[in-house]
């Protein structure tokens, strides 16, 4: 009987030999190759003891963080990048906010000198605190649509999230634009909540238009995990609260409400 | 061979949302990419452990990967997978920093007169010189510092191939790719990485088997 070589015998363990069945069929008749074949297997089984460090459920999250401000800029054409849809919503939003406060601004002149800083720090404040209310609103709606939608008819295999899907895309735009913000504020804690409602839109924004029952239970599923249904519910509670805090007077506060919808 | 970790999501699915994010970053979308980044650092991570050896150096090529795979995002094949084709990324940035480290280690050693016998330049040679005693093999932290070592006296070549194959389960032409090499050498090339790994571990791990036996292991 010839033997197997310790090449063949690797070349097996490893799965990269076309010989497959002629060698396991001989492992199972040669004691001698089966002894030398567990030796080799030994030396592999104690090598996968080896340990790899666990980065940490939110690693991904931790490399996008530090390779994000390291990635280049898109390369449009000038024109290109002045009629994407989405970034001229964006710089509708900036438009709004930059009018609001200007017109905020205005009015704040009115009342006493020594309170004018405060008062313009206090209507900026409470511009982004119902802008990003109603944002919130805006998203918070959008999941529990999501998560509530079914086929129109029993019969149908898949359900047509197309709407929420283009109502995401939008929100992703204005929700990069008030996290910014925040960050800039240094309102760290509304910052990550709005980080993470951003990678549930990005997912929600980039589901097919229709989606089988198992695909869009696969979302519902996310949604729940990170909890983010809860988290924009609290910030917004929060937010109204900071809103009463900060509003001074009924007319002034009716009229940034409307102005502050972007 | 455990190269995707348990996802709620099938392969097919993945492949299609990764497709559909790499339109999305190529259409000027940058965040896109973000779900990439996401999706598979934590397989990238695991690659550039094992073939890095440390965590440090791991994250670095993570980093790294990530960032080419952006910039040459225009020459990914729509047909091919994005898990794949970062890995191989990973890979062969793992392999430059694997040799920058290796020159790096050489300027900073002093020549020694056992350094101009060529013996240092046998990894086997240097892992017998190492070997330590009964007592000390009953230790798995031994065994484990051995098992490291001999990774280390691999060549870059047989480290990527075994790596690659034997706990990513990557396939041969996807080896022979990061290699530059055709098929046939990449197979030569895990079992010549097997064969070392063998030589240099196989008599520690006999000696233990020994005194286990004897009873002088805990």
């Amino acid at each position: 009987m010839n033997h197997m070589t310790e090449e063949e015998l690797i070349a097996y363990r490893e799965g990269v030999t076309e010989e497959r069945a002629a060698i396991s069929e001989h492992l199972a008749t040669c004691e001698q190759c089966r002894a030398e074949f567990d030796r080799i297997e030994a030396v592999l089984a104690a090598l996968d003891t080896l340990p790899v460090p666990d980065p940490g459920a939110d690693y991904g999250r931790r490399v996008w963080q530090q390779i994000a401000p390291r990635l280049p800029e898109k390369r449009l054409r000038w024109w290109q990048a002045w009629i994407e849809p989405r970034r001229l919503a964006a710089l509708g939003a900036v438009a709004a906010l930059i009018v609001v406060a200007f017109l905020a601004g205005r009015w704040t002149r009115h009342g006493r000198e020594g309170d004018n800083v405060a008062s313009r720090e206090q209507v900026r404040e409470r511009i982004l605190i119902v802008a990003v209310g109603e944002h919130l609103g805006h998203s918070e709606r959008m999941l529990v649509e999501l998560s509530n939608a079914e086929p129109n008819n029993p019969a149908q295999k898949e359900i047509n999230i197309s709407a929420e899907q283009r109502r995401a895309e939008d929100l992703l735009e204005e929700n990069r634009l008030y996290r910014q913000t925040a960050l800039q504020e240094g309102d760290t804690g509304l910052a990550s909540v709005l980080d993470d409602l951003e990678r549930v839109l990005l997912d929600v924004a980039h589901s097919p238009d229709e989606v089988t029952p198992k695909q869009l239970e696969a979302i519902r599923q996310k949604i729940e995990a990170r909890g983010i249904l809860f988290k924009v519910r609290v910030v917004g509670k929060e937010l109204q609260q900071r809103q009463e805090a900060t509003q001074p007077a009924p007319e002034q506060a009716n009229s940034t409400k409307k102005e502050g919808k972007v | 061979m455990n190269r995707m970790q348990p996802s709620v999501e099938s392969p097919q699915a993945i492949a299609d949302s990764d497709a559909l994010a790499v339109e999305r970053t190529l259409a000027g979308e940058r965040d896109a990419f973000r779900v990439l980044v996401e999706r598979h650092s934590q397989n990238v991570f695991r690659l550039a452990y094992r073939m890095t050896g440390n965590q440090h150096d791991a994250e670095e090529v993570v980093q790294e990967a990530f960032l080419r795979a952006y910039q040459k995002l225009g020459q990914f094949a729509a047909r091919a997978n994005f898990g794949t084709w970062v890995y191989r990324i990973a890979a062969n940035y793992a392999i430059d920093r694997l040799r920058q480290r290796q020159k790096e280690e050489a300027r900073r050693e002093m020549p020694s007169a056992e350094n101009r016998d060529g013996m240092e330049n046998d990894p086997l040679a240097r892992v017998a010189d190492e070997a330590p005693t009964p007592e000390r093999l009953t230790q798995s932290v031994e065994l484990r510092k051995q098992m490291e070592q001999a990774l280390a006296a691999l060549s870059h070549a047989e480290r990527t191939a075994f790596v690659m194959r034997h706990w990513e389960g990557c396939g041969i032409d996807e080896i022979a790719a990061v290699l530059e090499s055709n098929s046939s050498a990449a197979k030569n090339t895990v079992f010549r990485a097997v064969q070392k790994l063998r030589q240099a571990l196989q008599p520690l791990m006999e000696t233990r088997a020994q005194a286990r036996a004897m009873g002088t292991e805990p």
